[in-house]
């Protein structure tokens, strides 16, 4: 994220054949083209473009070892509340106090006896969630802005573009903290306000994107042959965006789920008895002499889904973005 | 060079002033209003509310308001904190120093770690230190503040007993300046926030010099003959320099800002854990000076990294 070089904004090339197949049609019946033998061309190059990217996916060890370990950590918070915990594990033991791990408890127990275990993958559940849901707020704000600014340009670009400036100027995470602080912290408010404040990034890239993209031929061709504004938009521009955004966005997860965990650190988060894994080691702060498991766990699940995460948005720019650094 | 530096301060004018509306405006939207704090008081009546709402000039229109707190803003006058009865501009002022050290010493430290990481692992791609440094890498740059601090606090305060974890000295030592107590008072929360940039800004050295080494007066200078060493430390090091500074003026201020779990883990009396109490307590005068600070910090970094790329690379010209 740090690699936009501010004054070259948005320095991200796309060089992705045209990928919607009925324009396609569209533009060569237009162009008089015979179909049958540009067809089956196009249809190559189209499948080569994911079926290359996938194949340097696979070869990125780290992508491929952090896309195993996210989906057991999700499988695990998706099932698991389910069938892991027995009820006397989950709800409030007979014993109320700190029981460290055993083979009772893998993870020990809170103050009130509750398996941290089911905790965990409670809490994951909301922690993940919002994570997700946060990134699509930040990206569809993103790419509307990038995509309007890039696409018309002239004063509506300069308009856009000086309300992202704007938008970065603002200490982000003091900002956060106002914003849950004084509008509450339920779930959607959570996700509105770290969506809505992580939007500006992907707005600079699209722009950028759009701004290279539209002088391509297949553009000018679509216009040629009367294909409306927003369906250039839309299925010829945008999908050729894909790539660097697809990376953006996985990274921003990662930054999603930092920035929940955060705010449920500082006591801003989602409240009790919910819990996402922030909140958990909050409450674990005043027992981390006697219950260091409960600081341990947590944390450890937040570290390795953000970096699972951050692996495979590193196999991503390598699979998706050859051109982008970092 | 002068007249940017003119412009630029002259652009950022409107837009800190921009922020602080939109601040305050968020502020007026409480519910309940700037008295929300004392609505639930049995021992306010109605009329000490109204008393209240008008001594604090509460039944003006919020644009009046807004003038007012801006035009005492800039002469100086930021308020008194309701909470902690004191001058906002004192509160602030103490608060700068402390956290502008634990920043400093957090940026300088990581840069230490980072920058021979990021050279030699640039120097010797695809290596097993390259493989191993990236790695750390993405842990730095994964691993959440708060985490490692707790882990920082468990381990080498709970366990080993080796560094105290709160506060910028020793309660007992309040009077008096212990240097080797403040030392140690320092070194958690500076590893801690140092670790987590760390691993960043080798990522940026490494792909900022592999980068260089590509370009083409790279080549010429091997080409004439340099020894490699030389092209290596001195042509290149130079020009990968120059992304590094416009890191450093994106983290530097963000650290200010980012320093709030940090403080608030170690207890270090910042503006970051000034700004978590003030929000709170709804302290506004207190949020909206540290949100002006910071921005205006932000503003003045990045352009003090515009005039240290022109300084470090002369094809760069602002007019």
């Amino acid at each position: 994220m740090m690699n936009q070089a501010k004054d070259d904004p948005g320095s991200s090339t796309v060089t992705a054949p045209l990928s919607n197949r009925s324009d396609q049609a569209e533009v060569r019946r237009a162009l008089g083209v015979k179909s049958s033998s540009t067809d089956g061309e196009i249809n190559r190059e189209i499948r080569s473009l994911w079926s290359d990217a996938w194949r340097r996916f696979r070869r990125h060890k780290a992508a491929m070892i952090g896309s195993l370990t996210l989906f057991f950590i999700i499988l695990a918070c998706a099932i698991g509340p389910a069938i892991a915990p027995s009820p006397d594990k989950t709800g409030l033991a007979e014993h109320l106090e700190y029981l460290p791990p055993s083979f009772d408890y893998l993870f020990g127990t809170d103050e009130l006896g509750r398996d941290e275990l089911s905790r965990i993958l409670n809490g994951g559940r909301i922690s993940i969630l919002i994570g997700f849901l946060s990134v699509i707020v930040s990206i569809s704000i993103g790419t509307a802005v990038g995509s309007l600014a890039g696409y018309f340009g002239g004063w509506l670009d300069n308009v856009l573009m000086r309300l992202t400036d704007f938008a970065l100027a603002f200490p982000r995470l003091f900002l956060l903290i106002l914003l849950v602080s004084v509008y509450g912290n339920q779930f959607w408010i959570i996700v509105l306000v770290v969506g809505g404040l992580s939007w500006m990034s992907t707005a600079r890239l699209v722009r950028g994107s759009f701004l290279s993209l539209k002088e391509k031929e297949f553009v000018e061709a679509a216009r040629a042959v009367g294909v409306r504004t927003r369906r250039i938009m839309l299925r010829h521009i945008l999908p050729n965006a894909l790539g660097p955004l697809i990376v953006t966005a996985t990274l921003g997860m990662a930054g999603g789920i930092i920035s929940e965990s955060s705010l449920s650190f500082l006591g801003l988060g989602i409240q009790p008895p919910a819990a996402s894994w922030g909140k958990m080691l909050q409450d674990s702060q005043g027992a981390t002499s006697t219950a260091p498991w409960l600081a341990i766990f947590p944390g450890l699940m937040i570290f390795l889904t953000v970096l699972s995460i951050n692996f495979i948005g590193d196999g991503l720019r390598d699979a998706l973005d050859p051109r982008g650094k970092l | 060079m002068g007249r940017y530096v003119t412009r630029q301060v002259i652009q950022a004018i409107p837009l800190l002033i921009g922020m602080s509306f939109v601040v305050f405006m968020v502020l007026q939207s409480v519910p309940g209003g700037p008295l929300a704090l004392y609505e639930n008081k049995p021992n306010l009546s109605e009329a000490d509310l109204a008393r209240l709402a008008e001594r604090y000039g509460l039944n003006t229109p919020v644009p009046v308001r807004y003038w007012n707190w801006l035009s005492s803003f800039v002469t100086g006058d930021w308020g008194f904190s309701k909470s902690s009865y004191r001058y906002v501009v004192d509160m602030v002022g103490e608060r700068l120093a402390n956290t502008a050290l634990l920043m400093g010493l957090a940026f300088l430290v990581s840069l230490v770690i980072a920058l021979p990481i990021g050279i030699i692992a640039a120097r010797k791609q695809y290596s097993w230190f390259d493989y191993l440094t990236t790695s750390f890498s993405f842990v730095g740059l994964s691993i959440p503040i708060f985490w490692s601090g707790l882990l920082a606090i468990i381990f080498f305060g709970t366990w080993l007993r080796w560094l105290p974890t709160t506060g910028t000295h020793t309660a007992t030592l309040d009077e008096t300046f212990d240097l080797w107590d403040r030392v140690r008072h320092v070194i958690l929360p500076t590893m801690v926030l140092a670790l987590n940039s760390a691993g960043q800004y080798t990522r940026y050295i490494r792909s900022g010099m592999l980068e260089v080494l590509e370009q083409d007066y790279i080549r010429t200078a091997r080409g004439k003959g340099l020894n490699e060493r030389l092209v290596f430390w001195r042509h290149a090091l130079k020009n990968a320099s120059i992304p590094l500074v416009t890191l450093a003026a994106i983290e530097l201020p963000s650290l200010f800002g980012g320093a709030i779990i940090t403080e608030q883990i170690f207890s270090w009396p910042g503006m970051g854990q000034l700004f978590w109490q003030a929000a709170q307590r709804s302290d506004y005068p207190v949020l909206m000076a540290l949100i002006m600070i910071t921005a205006a910090l932000t503003i003045f970094f990045n352009l003090l990294a515009d005039l240290i790329y022109a300084t470090l690379d002369p094809r760069i010209r602002y007019k």
